[in-house]
C-alpha cells in the first residue's frame, strides 16, 4: 500500500523532467482524473487540461526544496486536480461538484495560490514579451526560453558575432525588466 | 548603459558564473549599498521568472509529447472509463475471500468477548453509549412548552399548524455526508433505540423523517436517509472524510447535541486504539456527553477523523470515536444494494483556512439532532 519511496523516485524524475517519469505519472494517474472530469460534465480535453496544469503544480512543488509529499502521490494529483476542476466549473457560473470521491482528499489551497501567484507572473511576462517588439521578442526567446546558444543566436539573426548579440540581448533584457515591473506589483 | 552592465553582472551571479572573488566583491557592493541591493533583488527575482517560464514551457512540450503517445497507444481515449463496474467486478472477484475473513472475524470476536467477560468480570459496563435517553419528566416538560409555543403560533398567524412534533425518547447526533440524496451517519446504537419512529432535527428546530438505510453494528455505524419532502438540500458539505488514520496527539473538536442545542467540544487523539484495543475505535481525550453519540470528529484543517460513539466511565475524559475510514467502507458495501447505490460523499473542503469559530459556523449545519421513539 505504501508507495512513498516509489513517489518520491517519480517526483525527483520530474524536477529534472525527466521523460519516462512524466509518462509513469501519466499512466498511473490519467484516468483516475479524466473519470473525475467526465463524471462532473467535463470534456476529455477538459481532462486532459486540468491533469496537464495538476502537472505544472506537481513540477512547480517538486523543484521547491521545503516540500515533502506528506500523502500518497495520487492522493495529491487526486485533490489538485479536483481542486482545479471545481474553480473552472465556479468560474462558469456552474457551482457545486458533486464527485463520487473514491479517492482520498487533502486540503491543497495553499499549494495553488502559490501556483496562481507563480502563474500571474508568467501572464505579465508573457505580456511584457509581446509588447517589447522585434527584433528583442524573437532574440529573448530564443536565449531565455528556448535556451540556444549565443552562437547559435548570433547566426540566426545574422549578427556579426555573439557579442554583439549578447550586447543586442542585454539591452532587450533591461525594456523588458521595465515592462515587467510596470505591470507587477510586490 | 549602466544599468544594462548591472543586469549582465546579476545574471553571471545568478548563473554562478563568477569566480568566488568576483563573488565576494559582488556581496560586498550589495551589503554596502541597500538601494543596488534592491535593484539586484528584483532583478533576480525577474530573472528566475523568465527562468521558470521556461521550464514551465519545457514541461508543457513534455506533457503533450506524453498524451500523444498515450493516445496513439489508446491508452488515452475519449470514451468514459467504467471505473465503477472495475470495482464491482474486483468486489465480485473477492467476495468470497472476504466472507470467510468476515466470518472469522466474527468467531474471532465472539471468542476474545467472552474472554474478557470471564476474566474482567464487571468491566463489561464501564464503557457506555452517548445516547441520552429522554426522561418521562422532560417528555412531559416539552409537551407543555410544544403546546404554549403552539398556542403562541396561532396567536400571532393563522397559518396552519405545523406537522405534529415526534415526542422523542432520546437524543444523539448525526451529521451529513451526502447532500444530494441526503445521507447522514451515526451510530447504529443509536438507531436501535428508534423503535417506531426516527426523525433528524436541525440547529433550528426543524424536524424531518428520516429512515435508517445501513446499520452495521460490529463497526458501530448506520447511515440515514432524510426521507422528508420537506426538507431543503444543503450545498455541499464543508468537511472532508479522511481515509487514513489520525495521528497520535492531533488536536481535534467535536459538535453535537449532549442538550437541546449544539455543543462544541475540544480534544485530542489519546489513543491510536478503543476500547480493550478495538481496532474499529480509536480513543480521544475529551468531554462527550449523553447525546454526543454519532457527533463529528474534525482535525484542525476541519477533515472528519472519526464518529463519537462511547465513553470509559470509570476515567473521566476518555472517548471512543469509530475511525473515519470505516464510514468509506460502509459506502461501498451500500452501493452494492439497489436501492442505495445512488449514495455519494459530497464534500468541498473549505475549512483549511477559516479559525475555529468560522469553522464552527460552517459545519454547525450538518450537525443533526436524531431523535425517535
Amino acid at each position: 500500500m505504501n508507495n512513498l519511496g516509489f513517489d518520491k523516485d517519480l517526483l525527483e524524475g520530474l524536477k529534472l523532467q525527466d521523460k519516462n517519469c512524466i509518462e509513469k505519472i501519466y499512466r498511473q494517474n490519467f484516468q483516475m482524473v479524466q473519470s473525475l472530469i467526465l463524471n462532473n460534465r467535463g470534456s476529455s480535453d477538459d481532462a486532459a487540461d486540468i491533469f496537464q496544469e495538476t502537472m505544472i503544480v506537481l513540477y512547480e512543488k517538486s523543484i521547491n526544496p521545503s516540500f515533502e509529499l506528506s500523502c500518497q502521490l495520487k492522493t495529491y494529483i487526486y485533490s489538485v486536480a479536483r481542486r482545479l476542476w471545481l474553480k473552472k466549473l465556479q468560474q462558469q457560473q456552474r457551482i457545486g461538484l458533486q464527485t463520487d470521491d473514491f479517492e482520498q482528499i487533502i486540503p491543497v489551497e495553499d499549494d495553488l495560490e502559490d501556483h496562481q501567484k507563480q502563474q500571474d507572473s508568467f501572464t505579465i511576462m508573457e505580456k511584457a514579451m509581446a509588447k517589447i517588439g522585434e527584433p528583442c521578442k524573437s532574440l529573448l526567446e530564443a536565449f531565455y526560453i528556448n535556451k540556444k546558444q549565443m552562437q547559435e543566436i548570433a547566426l540566426e539573426f545574422n549578427y556579426t558575432n555573439a557579442d554583439n548579440a549578447k550586447t543586442q540581448k542585454y539591452k532587450c533584457l533591461v525594456r523588458l525588466k521595465k515592462l515587467f515591473f510596470a505591470e507587477y506589483k510586490y | 548603459m549602466e544599468e544594462s552592465l548591472l543586469i549582465q553582472t546579476t545574471e553571471r551571479y545568478f548563473k554562478g558564473e563568477m569566480s568566488e572573488q568576483e563573488k565576494i566583491s559582488f556581496e560586498e557592493l550589495r551589503n554596502n549599498n541597500p538601494e543596488i541591493d534592491q535593484l539586484i533583488v528584483e532583478q533576480i527575482y525577474f530573472l528566475q521568472t523568465l527562468h521558470k517560464l521556461s521550464d514551465q514551457k519545457r514541461l508543457i512540450h513534455h506533457t503533450n509529447e506524453t498524451v500523444a503517445k498515450l493516445t496513439s497507444e489508446g491508452f488515452i481515449t475519449n470514451k468514459q472509463p467504467k471505473i465503477s463496474a472495475d470495482i464491482i467486478s474486483i468486489w465480485h472477484k473477492y467476495k468470497k475471500t472476504v466472507a470467510v475473513a468476515a466470518s472469522i472475524a466474527i468467531v474471532v470476536s465472539v471468542t476474545c468477548a467472552s474472554i474478557i467477560s470471564i476474566f474482567s468480570p464487571g468491566k463489561q459496563n464501564s464503557i457506555k453509549p452517548l445516547v441520552e435517553k429522554l426522561r418521562e419528566q422532560d417528555v412531559k416538560y416539552k409537551k407543555l412548552e410544544k403546546q404554549i409555543g403552539k398556542l403562541n403560533e396561532a396567536a400571532i398567524s393563522n397559518a396552519p399548524l405545523e406537522k405534529p412534533r415526534l415526542e422523542s425518547k432520546f437524543r444523539a447526533t448525526g451529521f451529513m455526508i451526502d447532500v444530494v440524496n441526503n445521507y447522514l451517519v451515526t451510530n447504529a446504537h443509536v438507531i436501535a433505540e428508534a423503535k417506531n419512529h426516527l426523525i433528524v432535527e436541525n440547529n433550528k428546530g426543524e424536524q424531518f423523517a428520516a429512515q435508517a438505510v445501513y446499520v452495521n453494528v460490529d463497526k458501530d455505524l448506520a447511515i440515514l436517509k432524510i426521507t422528508d419532502e420537506d426538507f431543503v438540500k444543503l450545498a455541499p458539505t464543508p468537511f472532508s472524510i479522511k481515509k487514513t488514520n489520525a495521528d497520535l496527539g492531533e488536536s481535534v473538536f467535536i459538535m453535537g447535541y449532549p442538550k437541546q442545542e449544539i455543543v462544541y467540544g475540544e480534544g485530542y487523539i489519546s489513543a491510536r486504539n478503543g476500547f480493550q484495543m478495538d481496532t474499529i475505535f480509536c480513543q480521544l481525550s475529551t468531554i462527550a456527553n449523553e447525546g454526543n453519540s454519532g457527533s463529528p470528529v474534525l482535525n484542525k484543517n476541519g477533515e472528519l477523523v472519526g464518529v463519537v460513539s462511547s465513553m470509559e466511565t470509570n476515567v473521566e475524559g476518555v472517548v471512543y470515536a469509530i475511525k473515519s475510514s470505516n464510514i468509506f467502507n460502509a459506502i461501498n458495501e451500500m452501493k452494492q444494494t439497489k436501492e442505495n447505490e445512488d449514495i455519494k460523499i459530497t464534500s468541498n473542503p473549505t475549512l483549511k483556512k477559516s479559525d475555529r469559530v468560522n469553522q464552527i459556523k460552517k459545519v454547525q449545519d450538518y450537525v443533526f439532532m436524531i431523535k425517535g421513539d
